[in-house]
């Protein structure tokens, strides 16, 4: 039962990490929402799938590669990656916003219940799966291979293979760069007070619904990079791939306490090593069962998440 | 526009209920007895009108319409009588439909033995996803409850001895009653059924309603924090109104078991649950008639129409959307007097 951990343990180690860098974007995106507006998006895991299939298109249909046997040129390459990733960010940045705008901005106008936005949310975010699956009639898409997945280099058993280690340095930077924005710049404030006292940012000349339109999009721009990393590694995508990766990614935000940028990068990493472990002993249909007993844990035992204490001023 | 905001505001079921109020009890028990007179009688109208492509009314009447009918009254005692958003309805369902599966395939127990054990083990189901989850609030408990519904659909498509992937065939259907006879040819005698056991759900809501658990849920829907400060146990209320939701899903799915005579994992998705607070949602939240509306609108457009009937989901979802967005109330609204609260200005509460 525990064999495989221990002899693959390093390796499992290393995948767990990737995982774990694209659930830390995801839940980036839950985490901002829930920083302004207190509520779980329930459309994020949708983003998330748009993204994917934005990836595809733009690789597949407008670039052409179709042909995943042999290895692109490296301009082609540079290329393709570059479109991808930036089409796929600017995608699901814009099905976030549309998001906003159609479930949730009138709702907030009248000032209703907060289980009516909850409704409204799931509504939208059913509406957009079922567009997808309309669409694609209910079959998986795959991505014609772009990038090799050679091993460039070998420690202790793991493999570092290329679109693992593109995986994890993108998304740290990207991370890391989220971290400085939302710390220093204007809007970054801007968000951070909206989150901290809406009716005191209000006061102070905050715009709510400009600020609270820019946290969708940054948090769509996050769940659009997941999508791309996720669509690199795993070549195939499909109409519901959003919804155990969505649920996965919220239960990173939970663990790292919602609302709380840093949070969720541990929040991610984490889940994303514990899943992997678990997969190893449990084996993988037992995958999304850990998840959820693990989400229900903590939200029992530690509602705000490990770094409840510090939630109130790191708040995003 | 003019329509639009009549549409709005429109309230038949103000109309209604003071309707009710008015009349005698004796006119009040002979509207009753008429509307269920009607209502049991309906196989026999003869309302090919209402014929489907695939099938007729008859059995149209039983599933969808009168299992969504059913289910939709079991959550709305949960969403729209406590306020709590539960997306894990359909694990109640499952747990019925299993019981009634395993026990009516290896033991010699009939439906009507396996029913009252199936309602108790799904109440059970609630008490326990209950106790840590209802001390969570509105959107966690939501996240949770999805959850808990795909840990029931995936604990049994990976338990090979209640058949995984494959399910379990040769459900028996129940016993005759008397001359009435359970096929699938004729479906009257589980139309019956369907139809006693939505009146039963009726009755229950509309008792409680009136006495000490229905003012505490109402007072948790309101306002929880008040409810509590005004001595309200509401731990004690909402797992109440949880396990009594869940019975009812637990009932549903012993009667669905024994009527399609076949289960799968895949019958139990979160898209059941989704249609199910469609239902809810869309005939208006706590109200009772309008879920009643809701459902059978909801459950009956998709089988009449074909386009729809691919899109299903798609329509449920956007009938989600719309009525939050336009009419949040839903077609029927609740009484003027439950719903003051909630519509008061957000700043008087803070």
């Amino acid at each position: 039962m525990f064999s495989t951990l221990i002899d693959q343990f390093w390796s499992l180690t290393l995948s767990g990490i990737a995982l774990g860098f694209i659930y830390v974007l995801i839940s980036l995106g839950y985490t901002m929402v829930y920083g302004v507006l207190r509520m779980i998006n329930f459309a994020n895991s949708e983003i998330f799938m748009f993204g994917t299939f934005a990836t595809i298109i733009i690789s597949r249909d407008f670039l052409g590669n179709v042909d995943g046997s042999k290895s692109l040129p490296l301009p082609k390459l540079i290329l393709t990656i570059t479109l991808c990733l930036v089409g796929s960010m600017i995608v699901s940045g814009l099905v976030s916003v549309f998001v906003e705008f159609v479930a949730y901005r009138r709702l907030r106008a009248r000032g209703t219940n907060k289980l009516a936005t909850l409704i409204s949310a799931i509504g939208i975010s059913i509406v957009l799966s079922e567009f997808m699956r309309i669409i694609t009639n209910s079959r998986p898409t795959l991505n014609p291979r772009v990038l090799e997945k050679k091993s460039l280099f070998e420690i202790a058993g793991a493999s570092f293979r290329i679109d693992t280690v593109m995986t994890i340095i993108f998304a740290a930077v990207l991370f890391l760069v989220l971290d400085r924005f939302v710390k220093y710049s204007r809007l970054g404030r801007a968000i951070r007070a909206v989150s901290m006292n809406e009716d005191a940012a209000k006061l102070m000349g905050v715009d709510l619904n400009k600020v609270i339109s820019a946290t969708f999009l940054i948090g769509g721009l996050m769940s659009g990079a997941a999508a791309f990393f996720y669509t690199l590694t795993y070549e195939n995508t499909k109409f519901n791939v959003g919804f155990t990766l969505g649920l996965a990614a919220f239960t990173a935000a939970v663990i790292g306490g919602i609302g709380n940028i840093r949070g969720a990068f541990f929040g991610g990493l984490s889940l994303g090593l514990v899943e992997v472990y678990a997969s190893s002993i449990l084996g993988t249909e037992w995958k999304s069962v850990t998840v959820f007993i693990i989400l229900v844990l903590v939200l029992v035992l530690k509602p705000n998440g490990v770094f409840g204490e510090a939630v109130q001023q790191t708040r995003a | 526009m003019k329509l639009l905001k009549t549409l709005q505001n429109g309230n038949l079921r103000d109309w209604g209920a003071e309707y009710w109020e008015k009349s005698s009890p004796s006119k009040r028990k002979a509207i009753a007895t008429s509307l269920v007179a009607i209502a049991a009688l309906a196989p026999f109208m003869g309302l090919g009108v209402l014929d489907t492509p695939i099938s007729d009314y008859g059995a149209v009447l039983v599933y969808p319409v009168g299992m969504f009918i059913l289910m939709a009254l079991g959550l709305n005692i949960v969403v729209g009588k406590s306020g709590l958003l539960d997306l894990g309805y359909v694990a109640f369902f499952a747990i019925g439909a299993y019981t009634m599966a395993i026990l009516g395939t290896r033991t010699s127990l009939n439906t009507w033995e396996i029913m009252p054990i199936g309602i108790a083990l799904a109440m059970l189901a609630g008490l326990i996803l209950g106790l840590p989850a209802l001390r969570l609030r509105g959107d966690y408990l939501a996240i949770v409850t999805l959850g808990f519904g795909e840990i029931v659909r995936i604990s049994a498509l990976n338990t090979r001895e209640i058949g995984g992937p494959n399910g379990i065939a040769n459900v028996p259907t129940p016993p005759s009653i008397g001359p009435i006879e359970f096929s699938l040819n004729d479906q009257k005698a589980y139309f019956w059924v369907v139809l006693i056991m939505i009146l039963l759900t009726i009755w229950m809501i509309r008792r409680l309603s009136v006495r000490r658990a229905g003012r505490a849920w109402e007072a948790i829907r309101q306002d929880e924090d008040v409810a509590e400060l005004m001595g309200v146990h509401t731990l004690k209320y909402k797992l109440w109104s949880f396990s009594l939701g869940a019975a009812v899903g637990g009932a549903a799915g012993v009667l669905y078991a024994s009527k399609t005579l076949f289960i799968a994992p895949e019958m139990f998705t979160l898209n059941v649950s989704i249609l199910i607070l469609a239902c809810v949602v869309f005939g208006g939240m706590g109200n009772i008639w309008g879920v009643v509306l809701g459902a059978a609108i909801l459950a009956y457009l998709p089988e009449r129409i074909r386009f729809i009937s691919d899109a299903r989901l798609l329509v449920f979802g956007l009938a989600l959307v719309i009525t939050m967005n336009f009419r949040p109330d839903g077609l029927l609204p609740r009484k003027k007097r439950e719903k003051a609260l909630v519509n008061a200005p957000k700043e008087s509460v803070k």
